[in-house]
């Protein structure tokens, strides 16, 4: 599959994540944002932002436990907690702040 | 939910000519969803999977040696190396990445997941486990 | 005759019995899991270090399990994937010890 976007040609997998992560950047994000109903606010960029960095860090995204404990770590327990993840990220916020970030379905999602 | 089992993943196979080592270490990452006791043995050519200084760049390979790094994020903290592995390889465990965990019980300490034990200490460790896997 | 190994010594028996068929002029090349033989200090050096065969390493395969031309057995040259294409050219036959 893929998503035509300013004349740019995103290649997607059947679930709608990017195929080649070299591919992201800012735009397809807030289109695919979108297609879920969500208008990306700075709150989910620091979320999809960290994601990327634990991606190009460790070459995984994290599963969603491990994202939440990470992220009480590095921004505040306030924000390291489930429901303040949801509200952002509805359909989960592992593996939709992974797919806006171009990155894959995180390894230990099940 | 039943009690939590005490898992040791065996590690035996180097980790680029074969499928093994990335495909355990993908088990390993989603059995720890789970939340059971899991640990991780490097044993034979399952040493070579922890030498530092990979790099496939000039390869058409995924280097996914960092991801050893985030074990302790899964809460994967002890990773057993077979001292016989590696002096039969003639390494030392300064050959192998510098693999630490954050003790959350600690004020996130950082402290060393690698735990370089003899054969028959190893053998102890598998002895007293609930499940093994072999990778 | 180019021989290649692309196995560990220590998982096959591969390299023992290449070095054990190696006949005057021969060269090997060690690849993939193979180059584990190239690192001094192990075991297996003695296969290595003990022939009399110019043994060859595939450079991509060191780097990429991270064995440093500084754990190189001595004698042992380095080539790239253009390295591979010229011995396989300049040697009549290749065989493949899997």
């Amino acid at each position: 599959m893929a998503i035509e976007l300013n004349g740019k040609t995103y290649e997607t997998d059947e679930e709608g994540y990017l195929a080649d992560l070299s591919q992201w950047d800012e735009d397809i994000a807030t289109y695919m944002a979108n297609d879920d109903d969500i208008e990306l606010t700075d709150a989910h960029w620091e979320v999809i932002n960290f994601l990327r960095e634990y991606y190009e860090e460790y070459q995984i995204a994290p599963a969603v436990r491990v994202l939440t404990k990470a992220i009480g770590k590095k921004l505040g327990k306030d924000k390291g907690n489930s429901k303040y993840l949801y509200q952002l990220f509805p359909y989960g916020p592992a593996k939709q702040a992974c797919k806006f970030g171009g990155l894959p379905k995180p390894t230990g999602c099940v | 939910m039943s009690e939590t089992k005490k898992m040791l993943y065996i590690n035996r196979n180097a980790p680029y000519g074969t499928i093994y080592a990335l495909e355990g270490l993908e088990v390993v990452l989603i059995g720890a969803a789970f939340e059971q006791d899991v640990s991780m043995a490097f044993i034979g050519d399952g040493v070579y999977q922890i030498l530092k200084g990979q790099d496939t760049s000039d390869s058409d390979m995924k280097n996914f040696s960092p991801t050893y790094n985030a074990l302790g994020d899964y809460e994967v903290t002890k990773l057993y190396v077979e001292q016989e592995s590696l002096d039969e390889r003639g390494l030392t465990v300064d050959d192998l990445m510098p693999l630490v965990y954050e003790d959350e019980d600690d004020d996130w300490a950082e402290k060393p997941s690698i735990v370089v034990l003899s054969r028959t200490e190893l053998a102890g460790v598998m002895a007293g486990q609930d499940v093994l896997f072999n990778f | 005759m180019l021989h290649t190994v692309n196995k560990s010594p220590y998982r096959s028996d591969s390299l023992k019995l290449c070095m054990a068929y190696m006949q005057s002029g021969d060269m090997v090349l060690l690849i993939e899991d193979g180059v584990y033989a190239a690192m001094k200090g192990g075991s297996s050096e003695a296969l290595v270090s003990g022939s009399s065969a110019k043994v060859y390493a595939l450079g991509p395969d060191l780097k990429a399990r991270g064995i440093g031309s500084d754990k190189l057995i001595d004698g042992i040259e380095v080539v790239g994937f253009d390295g591979f294409v010229n011995l396989a050219a300049e040697n009549d036959k290749v065989q493949s010890w899997l």
